[in-house]
């Protein structure tokens, strides 16, 4: 589990988070949804040590992780699998060398065992035949597959994923977050999706946190975020004519 | 920054493919640009001495003697190492830069590897073990050079050049020639990947960091050029 309390992230003047607390439980999959702008991506990068906080705790299994030594944090690490927005594929690696990376560097599996481990990761995300390709010669669809991919390779305890469907159409939208949780649950991993596709929210979100004015503005499910009479988070989930006629229509 | 680079790896095995793939990137490959502008190098040095040593009181061979000590002294360790440094130093860097805005570093970091030792480590090793012997071909081949295109110009004949580049040779020029490469590649390396490492936005910034590194690379050089020669030869 991962427990966030009381954290608090300036950009000099601005405020870009003000004492966001919140608990994601495990083998489910938590969203955290709010405008472009709004600080969710600055608060996972907070939460995985890549953006320093300014105050606060970010509790992996109860242990701090800002209060861990570097080389604590690197062990914490290796349980940790992120997506991020553009893939961020090493350019210079296969497929296959991308999926297999973290099993290098951090098992002492042979060329074989990668191999094969590389070959489930890859079919686990409906890839096949693309190990020997590089990241530059698959599509963006691809690309954030081949990221799940080895964001799974080495069976993390959390999943982050930063906007994992920005710049797909629909249907790999979809795809791509019903993969997500599916792989939540085969792993029972901790899984925090950034997002603010409501596509997504309706169709993954277990846990849904609303960021507004820097803060954690609402909290709930998939099932009760439509029922919610939260006027901002209204006003971000209502904000097409299409929406707005169908909630006049619902009431 | 440092320590963190020379850290002990996560996997030593890793580490070593990624530094034979810095040797060939960063070593094997400059080696034709390195052999074109050692060879004409040393003819223009050769040509030159032919053109300025007119009194009868200079000996020929002295053109073979001031070919080499050009070549040993100063061209292939500096010159060959400023050109490194717009080769070389701006791949480290734009290559570096572009991990970083692309958020490569970050997934490297995410996954548990430390960053600066799997990316900067190989690039300095491999700078500093192959540069000297890059800067050791750029002497022989500049000093063929002269011979070739001297003899063929007619300023020179191959006795009097050969004779002049053995006349009075002075080992500790090599070992002096050798101290600079090693420090001008450690240099290099090192300055490079920090411009490219700490690079902040996009394809602009990235661009940036690359001139930069060249431009504090050169200078670097060029002052350490100062200080090693003062140090070791006066």
């Amino acid at each position: 589990m991962l427990e966030l309390k009381n954290i608090n992230k300036h950009f000099g003047e601005r405020h870009i988070t003000k004492e966001f607390s919140c608990k994601f439980e495990q083998g489910k999959t938590n969203l955290i949804i709010g405008e472009s702008g709004s600080g969710k991506t600055v608060l996972l990068k907070c939460m995985v040590g890549l953006t320093n906080v300014d105050s606060g705790e970010v509790l992996y299994d109860g242990q701090d992780f800002l209060k861990m030594s570097i080389k604590e944090k690197q062990h914490i690490r290796k349980e940790m699998g992120m997506l991020f927005q553009g893939g961020a594929l090493f350019d210079s690696k296969t497929v296959e060398e991308n999926v297999t990376f973290p099993l290098s560097m951090f098992t002492e599996m042979t060329a074989e065992e990668k191999a094969e481990r590389a070959n489930f990761c890859l079919s686990r995300v409906n890839l096949k035949n693309v190990n020997n390709l590089y990241p530059s010669e698959i599509s963006g669809g691809m690309k954030k597959r081949v990221a799940i991919a080895r964001a799974i390779a080495n069976s993390p305890k959390y999943l982050f994923c930063d906007e994992p469907n920005s710049g797909l159409d629909p249907k790999t939208s979809i795809l791509i977050d019903k993969l997500i949780k599916e792989i939540t649950l085969e792993f029972n991993i901790t899984t925090i999706v950034i997002t603010h596709d409501m596509n997504s929210v309706m169709e993954i979100g277990d846990k849904v946190v609303f960021i507004c004015n820097q803060q954690k503005w609402w909290e709930g499910t998939n099932e009760n975020i439509l029922h919610s009479d939260n006027k901002e988070l209204g006003d971000f989930i209502y904000v097409s004519k299409f929406l707005k006629e169908l909630r006049d229509k619902q009431s | 920054m440092m320590r963190q680079v020379f850290s002990k790896p996560e996997k030593l095995v890793v580490y070593k493919n990624e530094f034979f793939n810095e040797i060939d990137n960063l070593g094997i490959n400059s080696l034709p640009i390195i052999a074109i502008i050692s060879f004409f190098m040393g003819a223009v040095i050769t040509i030159q001495a032919a053109f300025g040593f007119t009194s009868p009181w200079v000996p020929l061979y002295a053109i073979g003697f001031t070919a080499r000590d050009s070549m040993v002294l100063e061209f292939s360790p500096t010159m060959v190492s400023l050109i490194l440094a717009g080769k070389v130093g701006s791949n480290i860097a734009s290559e570096i830069g572009t991990m970083r805005v692309t958020e490569q570093i970050d997934a490297l970091e995410i996954m548990g590897v430390n960053s600066k030792a799997f990316l900067i480590m190989p690039k300095v090793l491999a700078c500093v073990l192959i540069n000297p012997f890059l800067i050791i071909m750029s002497m022989f081949i500049g000093i063929l050079g002269g011979l070739v295109l001297g003899v063929l110009s007619h300023v020179i004949t191959v006795y009097k050049y050969i004779y002049g580049i053995q006349y009075q040779f002075n080992s500790f020029n090599i070992t002096y020639a050798l101290i600079k490469t090693v420090v001008f590649a450690f240099i290099i390396s090192s300055v490079s990947a920090y411009h490219g490492y700490y690079t902040e936005g996009g394809a602009l910034e990235v661009g940036r960091s690359s001139t930069k590194a060249v431009v504090y690379c050169s200078i670097l050089i060029l002052v350490f050029n100062f200080l090693l020669t003062k140090l070791l030869l006066a």
